[in-house]
């Protein structure tokens, strides 16, 4: 059979569907935002929106890795503010203690994503009760860290981190070294792959040969790693730790809606972290647009839960499609 | 062919089933949940001599009462195989809607507890809806809804906790001891509770829950009405949690902002510590029971060691984690 | 065998939760031959090649591969020995493409990462080895027709270079092309030295393949021959263990009433095409051809659950639109489906068997939503007497009966509800001979009480025992009706067949 060059180009084009759509609504929503912002695409518009974007854009890819083995982690806002409060104390000196100080923190956010794995995989919980409570002692830790909110900060790198590099906003520069770093590879790798083989169908996984159980523990290590990167440049950006439940609660909500605005299946196997970047940026842009359009901020969760119902809502224009009634129960 | 053992966790029931008669099948967790509770309570009695005193005692019942109501509705929704995420505000919009009516006047004042329930069961209608028509995962709409809550009821009251009262009724079936001694919120428990058991044993809608959550296919297809039974489990769910928010704002004479956020995790986990399976399928109330005690013993326990908020946190998960490590792991796949 | 076999399995036993399935089990097969296990559902076949692929392990026995005692834990060591599975539910991940697919385990690296140029020559090799060079491999498996992902099933076994490749009922969900060409795959491996097994309940297709034959029965092995040296009805003999006769009631002639059910120019997608015939009270209509040519699509159809289905369908002369299972339950004349998967369509595992039967029942044995228990013990206790359900108390779960009393329970629930017209999706897949002939009696008395029966099977011997008619569908149409004596193996294998030659349809 002739294949056309059009062909790849067709079945390249339904893989990532999800995330172009998404870049796509963003690219649009940022655009008006810019159009009417009254300092237009200034750098500091630009750096500000950067910044708050991309805190959430790095707990939505926490949240897709584990999103993608079909399973959901609901501690990613807690490992955030763990990682928040551990920088505020161990994040300062001189570049060797700055350093060392980095290195507790991601540790530690390797560390709650492995207690994750081992409790959904060898204590065969359920991912989301599991990580229900797992995210109260992340937040216990927290708070026992920093009962008030305090601390400080190594403010030169804090500066460089949430500045711009010629124009370029230098927490872009981060998120996309974070992706280059950590996403492509693991997207491209025999894990990565399992990852996703494991979300879609774990029993025709375990009869191909996959190994199931390393790639379920990476994906939640991989988590704990993100969300913590997370909780450092949170640091950053306001130069303190503070344990608050609700900032946790509201990450690891914006988070979930952001992997699904970003079209990550909620079911597994499908979607790609990109997605969720673009989801993340979504959703923070909402804020801005209301903000540039004189509404009263108060409108705001409410805009992001009628954004997030009519995300999902489209999605289920596919049910018109269905002719065997079979096929909705999946 | 005798059947292999499946690897789809959908069918793990099957393999303990085949040992285990149904009575071990269903008590074992909820056993286990009232040796917690025994365990918890003599803990606590190491500490203080009046935990064991009757006094003592009712007031944890009333207290848990409001648990009891949320934990109610979120166990239909979790035999459905779903959740309801929107806990939060629908809670805090059954408070801010009944003390609401209540500053319309007689009219309003009377109305005031079925207005603040009415639209908690509006949202889980809504919730229904999303999940049995639109077929979007409840973990996922049930989040956007309580957004949507929280949106409507940030606009409402500009952000501050609103300056309307509860009514009188509110606040006697909230603190009230009329009989006995007795709170009044656990006679509102106990009614709530009998009807659930009674529709979850004994009523059509009961066996279709329990269908659903076990294979939603095979019910269709056993042509039980599955998109009305689950519309129907969400307004439940929705009604209850506002139902809790009233006696609450009851409780403390007012509504607030974000009353109800610290009541989902502990609805969940008194589900899902009473043996309901958060598969769906598998549970009883008795266990929802158990978990909703256990839960409020357990943080009465740490307030009384006068734990500070981190080590309560801490020791909260650690011991959800290892209850649940201890009696409610899944059966082993493949 | 003169052959000096390069796998052998001796004293094979394994039991699932105490049940038998495989006893004493052996088995030896050569390179460059191709053995057929024959044996009916319930046999230890599906269990015997799943110890052969590492996916459960064995309670007792040995097995060689090339003179060395092996054991496989896990199905990757067992391909890493060089066997392979073709597994009938498909081992493929819906989410990921057709090249993901082919080398899922171990796919070609570059630095640590895939390779995915040389991953997508792989694949396409692949698919030109399996024959099946239509299907693009930078396709999602998930939008594949089922006759196209079992053939990247198979070509994700040949990518894998096996040495011992088997074949699980690999053929039954394809096209009469895509068998044809997976035969000549076949023959062409057989020819290059492998060793094949080969698993089908098409005895033509294994009198065209095979060269030596296993048979097994009740988990334990019967006999071994060379392919030809026995006749079709030795064999059948040997699978059943007896005399191969009075398994089926006898015929009753037909009452000459009207139709109850009358279908005209159904359709569905492209599925089903101008589908039409009538049922009276009193018949049992089979559905024949071979497996997959919308038989189960039409059940589907006339119970309510497909949308957008064209033409006309009359209960008692009267044009129904049925919108799904519970308006079929009250139409004009009640209907059943007895869907085709128990453990999925069919059943709550986990309940009890008591909450089972009663599940469609429920509105009749309740007021105001309430059930009446006592009027429910009794309807339990009537519909556990009548099909003989062997549980030991209605309380137990379901899913700890035998596959064959399952069964029961799925028919005796829809029975509660007497229902006049009754459709069946193979209901005696998987299920021990002596339930079955029961199942064929009980569908013979509610035949003579005056239900009207539509009898999807795809065994052929069931349709010619049980059925008054048959219709033989091929694409989506009815091809043949047979009535009567007309209804013999030969017609029915000749009409599923030989076909109105419509051109193959290529996918991708």
């Amino acid at each position: 059979m002739a294949r056309i060059a059009g062909g790849d180009f067709r079945y390249r084009f339904a893989e990532h569907r999800g995330t172009l759509l998404a870049a796509a609504v963003f690219l649009a929503m940022f655009a008006i935002y810019g159009a009417n912002h009254n300092a237009g695409f200034s750098t500091l518009v630009v750096t500000t929106a950067a910044n708050k974007g991309v805190l959430l854009a790095l707990v939505a890819m926490a949240q897709t890795l584990v999103v993608l083995t079909a399973g959901i982690d609901l501690s990613v806002g807690m490992i955030f503010v763990l990682a928040n409060c551990l920088a505020s104390q161990f994040v300062v000196g001189d570049a060797l203690e700055t350093g060392f100080g980095i290195l507790i923190v991601l540790g530690a956010g390797l560390l709650c994503g492995a207690l994750n794995g081992l409790i959904v995989i060898y204590g065969r919980l359920q991912p989301i009760v599991t990580t229900l409570a797992t995210g109260a002692i992340f937040y216990g830790l927290a708070l026992l860290l920093r009962p008030v909110p305090g601390g400080e900060i190594n403010y030169d790198l804090a500066d460089a981190l949430t500045g711009d590099v010629f124009g370029v906003p230098a927490s872009l520069l981060m998120l996309l070294g974070i992706v280059l770093v950590i996403w492509v590879p693991l997207r491209r790798s025999v894990t990565g792959r399992a990852i996703y083989a494991v979300g879609s169908a774990e029993a025709a996984a375990y009869m191909s040969g996959v190994a199931i159980n390393r790639a379920r523990f990476t994906a939640y290590l991989l988590s704990g790693l993100l969300a913590a990167c997370g909780g450092l440049m949170l640091t950053f950006v306001t130069y303190s730790g503070e344990a608050s439940a609700m900032i946790g609660g509201s990450y690891t909500l914006n988070a979930i809606a952001a992997v699904v605005i970003g079209g990550v299946s909620l079911y597994g196997g499908a979607g790609s972290a990109i997605g969720a970047i673009f989801g993340a940026l979504v959703l923070r842009t909402i804020g801005d647009l209301l903000f540039v359009f004189d509404f009263d901020p108060l409108w705001q969760p409410l805009f992001q839960g009628v954004i997030l119902l009519s995300a999902v809502t489209l999605g289920s224009l596919r049910l018109l499609r269905v002719r065997n009634r079979l096929d909705l129960f999946g | 062919m005798s059947a292999p053992p499946t690897i789809s966790p959908g069918s793990s029931p099957l393999s303990r089933s085949r040992f285990g008669t149904l009575l071990a099948r269903i008590d074992r967790p909820v056993l286990a949940a009232f040796g917690c509770i025994i365990l918890l309570l003599l803990v606590g009695s190491l500490y203080s001599s009046s935990f064991l005193s009757p006094d003592y005692l009712l007031q944890q019942l009333q207290v848990a009462s409001f648990l009891g109501l949320i934990a109610t509705g979120m166990m239909l929704v979790v035999l459905l195989g779903q959740i309801d995420l929107s806990v939060p505000w629908v809670v805090t919009v059954g408070g801010m809607m009944s003390t609401a009516a209540a500053g319309w006047g007689p009219l309003g004042e009377a109305l005031a507890i079925p207005f603040g329930i009415t639209c908690g069961a509006a949202i889980g209608l809504a919730n229904g809806i999303g999940v049995a028509w639109l077929r979007v995962p409840s973990m996922i709409f049930t989040l956007g809804m309580n957004a949507v809550a929280q949106g409507l009821m940030v606009l409402r009251t500009g952000g501050f906790a609103p300056q309307d009262h509860a009514t009188s009724a509110m606040h006697v079936l909230a603190t009230g001891r009329h009989i006995l001694s007795i709170p009044n919120a656990l006679f509102v428990w106990a009614i709530v509770g009998a009807i659930t058991i009674f529709l979850l044993r004994r009523t059509t809608f009961g066996r279709a829950i329990y269908a659903i959550g076990n294979r939603e296919r095979a019910a269709y297809l056993s042509g039980l009405p599955t998109r009305r039974v689950i519309v129907l489990a969400f307004m439940a769910s929705g009604g209850l949690s506002a139902f809790a928010g009233v006696l609450l704002a009851g409780y403390s004479t007012k509504a607030y902002q974000a009353m109800g956020d610290p009541y989902l995790l502990p609805a969940v986990a008194a589900v899902v510590l009473g043996g309901t399976s958060i598969l769906g399928g598998r549970g009883s109330y008795l266990g929802t029971i158990a978990g909703v005690i256990l839960i409020t013993l357990l943080q009465s326990i740490l307030s009384v060691m006068q734990m500070p908020e981190a080590g309560r946190q801490i020791i909260y998960g650690g011991v959800i984690i290892a209850m649940l490590l201890v009696y409610g792991r899944q059966k082993r796949q493949v | 065998m003169a052959f000096d076999p390069i796998f052998q399995m001796e004293g094979i036993a394994k039991s699932y939760g105490g049940v038998r399935a495989l006893e004493e089990a052996r088995l030896a097969i050569s390179t460059g031959r191709i053995h057929a296990v024959l044996g009916e559902n319930g046999a230890g076949k599906s269990t015997l090649i799943k110890i052969m692929s590492g996916v459960v392990q064995p309670d007792a026995g040995t097995m060689r591969l090339d003179g060395q005692a092996v054991r496989f834990a896990t199905p990757k060591a067992a391909n890493e020995a060089g066997i392979f599975c073709i597994f009938q539910e498909l081992s493929l991940i819906p989410d990921l493409s057709v090249a993901d697919n082919i080398d899922l385990a171990d796919p070609p690296r570059r630095f640590g990462l895939i390779d995915r140029r040389t991953q997508r020559r792989l694949a396409e090799e692949a698919l030109a080895k399996a024959g099946a060079e239509d299907i693009h491999p930078l396709a999602q498996v998930r939008d594949l027709p089922l006759s196209r992902r079992q053939m990247v099933e198979i070509a994700k076994a040949l990518a894998r270079r096996p040495r011992i490749l088997i074949l699980d009922e690999a053929t039954s969900a394809l096209t009469a092309g895509d068998v044809a060409r997976v035969f000549a795959v076949l023959k062409r491996l057989r020819a290059e030295g492998l060793a094949l097994l080969y698993i089908s309940h098409r005895m033509h297709e294994i009198e065209e393949l095979a060269d030596d034959c296993s048979v097994f029965r009740n988990g334990r092995h019967v006999a071994s021959y060379a392919a030809g040296s026995k006749s079709g009805n030795e064999v059948v003999e040997l699978m059943i263990g007896r005399e191969y006769s009075h398994v089926f009631p006898p015929k009753p002639p037909l009452p000459q009433e009207g139709p109850v059910l009358e279908v005209q120019g159904l359709g569905w997608e492209d599925r089903l095409t101008d589908i039409s015939f009538a049922a009276r009270p009193g018949e049992i209509l089979g559905l024949g051809g071979l497996d997959g040519q919308g038989q189960r699509e039409l059940l589907l159809a006339l119970f309510g659950v497909l949308r957008g289905v064209a033409g006309v369908v009359r209960i008692n002369g009267h044009p129904v639109s049925i919108g799904g299972p519970r308006a079929a339950k009250s139409a004009p004349l009640p209907m059943a489906l007895i869907p085709e998967d128990r453990k999925t369509e069919g059943l709550m595992l986990p309940m009890s068997v008591a909450d089972n039967l009663t599940m469609p029942a429920l509105d009749n044995l309740s007021q105001f939503g309430v059930i009446d228990r006592r009027r429910e013990a009794a309807a339990i206790r009537e519909m556990m007497d009548l099909l003989a359900i062997k549980a030991a108390d209605p309380a137990i779960p379901v899913g700890a009966l035998s596959g064959g009393n399952q069964q029961k329970v799925v028919i005796a629930k829809w029975l509660m509800l007497g229902p006049r017209i009754i459709l069946l999706n193979d209901p005696t897949r998987g299920i021990d001979v002596g339930t079955k002939q029961e199942i064929y009696q009980l569908l013979r008395r509610l035949a003579d009480a005056g239900s009207t029966i539509l009898f999807y099977s795809t065994d052929y011997d069931e349709l010619i025992g049980c059925c008054d008619r048959v219709l033989v569908m091929y694409d989506g149409m009815i091809v043949r009706e047979l009535a009567g004596d007309e209804i013999t193996e030969h017609a029915l294998v000749s009409s599923a067949f030989s076909l109105p030659g419509k051109a193959e349809v290529a996918h991708g």
